[in-house]
């Protein structure tokens, strides 16, 4: 912060900015051409946001997807967030280590193998693979996520509130639900929108456990990509984008706010 | 202690269960142990208290207090030794259907609820009809003066305002015993006093018992039917204010409760109840003790500065202790003066007097050299 912005700082962010945005930007610009070459300007146009409305296999591969998204992002919170608050709160337990790392062990695990492994348990149990197997294994790999969420705000919590909530008559069960719930709300929130992002955007673990009919956005998208790029891909790239960039614009936001809120109350206390 | 219980009990027939044997403790805690890894937070604790007594602990910080109300409430299991509450042992019995509601020292407010709401919180938990929680609440809001900040969160509050929602709260449910950590600490002198009255008069009301934690002597004084004066998870001594006033056990009391002037020596005699004790600081004092000391052994004279007298003139011989100096420091504190007396031996002792007359007037000064006297029974006899 103390150094100043000189010319060189200024041009390795460009350049930074570029490498990482120059294709979405790409993407997002061409979504708008009137031609229909990918490479080519041919003026603006809402054209292909237009088809894609008369577009069924797109429609039903968006709808798959956010119906996948939103079902396992609702149970990896449930799960992810009872995880985080065992992880938090009893610092030891037997074969705690071992949980501990069995939870975070997808955040570094390469995604073709949780998918390959995800695919032989559902063949292993003759799971007929479709929605349900999605979402399963949705759940598997973004629950790690909340959990961490989950944990990182418990760390900071004060526990003498539901000490104080159990003196005046409440049971720990509903402790939990009038008091800490409330409370850690907002990591719990932005760890459903993280997993939410997650599940949208995923291609590999849903390609391993797909089945018929149960098609996503990106598995479409890739499919399409590859016998060529066609304008309208752009364009829904283009509003997965806004999508996802949107869920997690609203997290930070969660996020920032609670610790704003949390600093006040520390503060006065 | 006996004396001091027969002594006070002669004079105000009062109410004493503590010195009844066949009265029935209402919190009874028994041998009780906390150990936190190798340190022992509270160590081998018996104290029994009664209901309807004003109960306060007393003692440095870190010494246990906290944690012994957080084993009342149920939050904290003893690592041995029982309590029983009414009679029976709580051991199992968690901190929800425990009749104990406790103000935490740290508050612990619920941070996303208005204040009514913290207040009411308890009351809810009980099924207590809605009509009766508003009037129920708006009673204590009342007497703790929250009337306006009723609608705020507590981060919109002061901490003395915090304080008051976190008394406020735990007073509503009026349970049988009320813990309180420090309910007044960070409250001004006035609404302080106020407070303590009000504390009084409810404890009165509805015969609940209360055991209070303070760093305040005076208010443990004012309030208290008993106080405890703890060191290292210890108890040190019992009794009602005035027996540890007047009636101090140890030197760590004497200090601990007002102020007090400590003259080592040697016992050199003790016949019927008088000792005499041979100080480097006073030459052959006297003073009236009842406990087993033996010639030769040490002890300290203990003397509260308001019990010494102050004159310019020589006393006449037939006074028991008397001691010179010349006058160090003079604090003067409106209704009353600080005398710091140095004695020749090197030691000072303080003296407090009443301003009779004028400042303008005071006939002792700086450098003058005084005499202090004082009687054989105004003085305790200290051996440890
Ligand atoms: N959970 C804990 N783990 C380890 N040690 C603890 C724990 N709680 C309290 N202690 C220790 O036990 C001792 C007594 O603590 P306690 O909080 O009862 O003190 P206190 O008398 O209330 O002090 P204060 O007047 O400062 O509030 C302290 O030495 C403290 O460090
Ligand atoms: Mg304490």
């Amino acid at each position: 912060m103390l150094t100043r912005f000189n010319a060189f700082n200024a041009v390795s962010l460009a350049l930074g900015i570029a490498f990482l945005h120059l294709p979405i930007a790409l993407l997002v610009v061409f979504s708008f051409n009137e031609s229909k070459l990918v490479t080519v300007w041919g003026g603006f146009s809402l054209k292909w946001y237009g088809a894609l409305l008369h577009n069924e296999a797109l429609l039903g591969a968006a709808w798959v997807s956010l119906k996948v998204a939103v079902t396992s992002s609702t149970l990896a919170t449930v799960l992810g967030t009872l995880a985080g608050l065992a992880l938090a709160r009893y610092p030891r337990f037997a074969g705690r280590a071992l949980f501990a790392g069995m939870v975070s062990a997808p955040l570094v695990m390469p995604e073709v193998i949780t998918g390959l492994a995800l695919l032989l348990t559902f063949v292993g149990l003759s799971l007929d693979r479709g929605f349900t197997t999605i979402t399963l294994a949705h759940v598997t790999f973004t629950m790690c996520f909340v959990t961490m969420v989950v944990k990182a705000r418990l760390a900071g919590f004060d526990r003498s509130v539901e000490e104080a909530a159990m003196d005046l008559g409440c049971s720990p069960f509903k402790t939990f639900f009038v008091i800490t719930l409330p409370l850690i709300a907002p990591a719990v929130a932005s760890g459903w929108l993280l997993a939410f992002t997650l599940s949208l955007d995923d291609l590999v673990i849903s390609s391993f456990t797909t089945g018929p009919g149960a098609t996503t956005l990106p598995m479409l998208i890739y499919s399409q990509a590859r016998l060529g790029v066609n304008p309208q891909i752009n364009a829904v790239s283009t509003l997965l984008l806004g999508v996802i960039s949107a869920a997690v614009l609203l997290a930070t936001v969660l996020e920032t706010r609670a610790n704003r809120r949390r600093e006040r109350e520390t503060a006065a206390a | 202690m006996s004396t001091a219980a027969s002594l006070t009990a002669a004079r105000k027939p009062a109410w004493t269960p503590w010195a009844d044997p066949a009265a029935r403790p209402y919190v009874r805690l028994q041998n009780i142990v906390k150990r936190y890894g190798a340190h022992a937070a509270i160590d081998e604790l018996s104290l029994d208290i009664f209901q309807g007594e004003f109960f306060a602990l007393l003692g440095p910080s870190g010494c246990g207090k906290s944690t012994l109300l957080r084993m009342l409430a149920g939050f904290t299991e003893p690592t041995s030794g029982r309590i029983l509450l009414d009679g029976e042992d709580v051991a199992a019995v968690p901190p929800y259907r425990r009749p104990v509601n406790m103000m935490f020292q740290s508050y612990a407010l619920f941070p996303h609820m208005t204040v009514e709401d913290n207040i009411a919180f308890g009351l809810k938990q009980d099924g207590v009809a809605r009509a009766e929680i508003r009037a129920r609440v708006d009673e204590v809001v009342q007497m703790v003066q929250l009337g306006p900040f009723v609608k705020r969160k507590p981060h919109q509050l002061s901490g003395g305002q915090c304080q008051r929602v976190a008394l406020a709260r735990s007073l509503v449910k009026r349970p049988k015993l009320l813990l309180l950590d420090e309910p007044l600490g960070a409250l001004d002198k006035k609404l302080r006093e106020q407070t303590q009255f009000e504390l009084m008069d409810i404890r009165a009301k509805l015969g609940m018992t209360f055991v209070i934690v303070t760093h305040d002597q005076a208010e443990a004084m004012t309030m208290a039917s008993r106080i405890a004066v703890m060191d290292h998870g210890r108890i040190v001594q019992v009794g009602t204010p005035a027996e540890l006033y007047e009636y101090p056990e140890t030197r760590y009391v004497a200090g601990f409760l007002g102020d007090v002037n400590l003259l080592e020596g040697r016992v050199v005699d003790n016949a019927d109840g008088l000792v005499a004790v041979e100080s480097p600081h006073g030459g052959r004092l006297a003073v009236r003790s009842h406990g087993e000391v033996l010639p030769g052994s040490q002890a300290w004279v203990a003397v509260r500065p308001e019990k010494l007298s102050l004159s310019t003139a020589s006393p006449a011989t037939d006074v028991a202790n008397s001691v010179s100096g010349r006058v160090w420091d003079i604090g003067y504190l409106g209704n009353l003066s600080v005398y710091h007396v140095r004695l020749d031996s090197g030691q000072t002792l303080v003296s407090v007097q009443t301003n009779q007359t004028r400042l303008i007037e005071r006939p002792i000064g700086w450098d003058d050299r005084v005499y202090l006297s004082w009687d054989p029974h105004a003085a305790v006899l200290l051996t440890h």
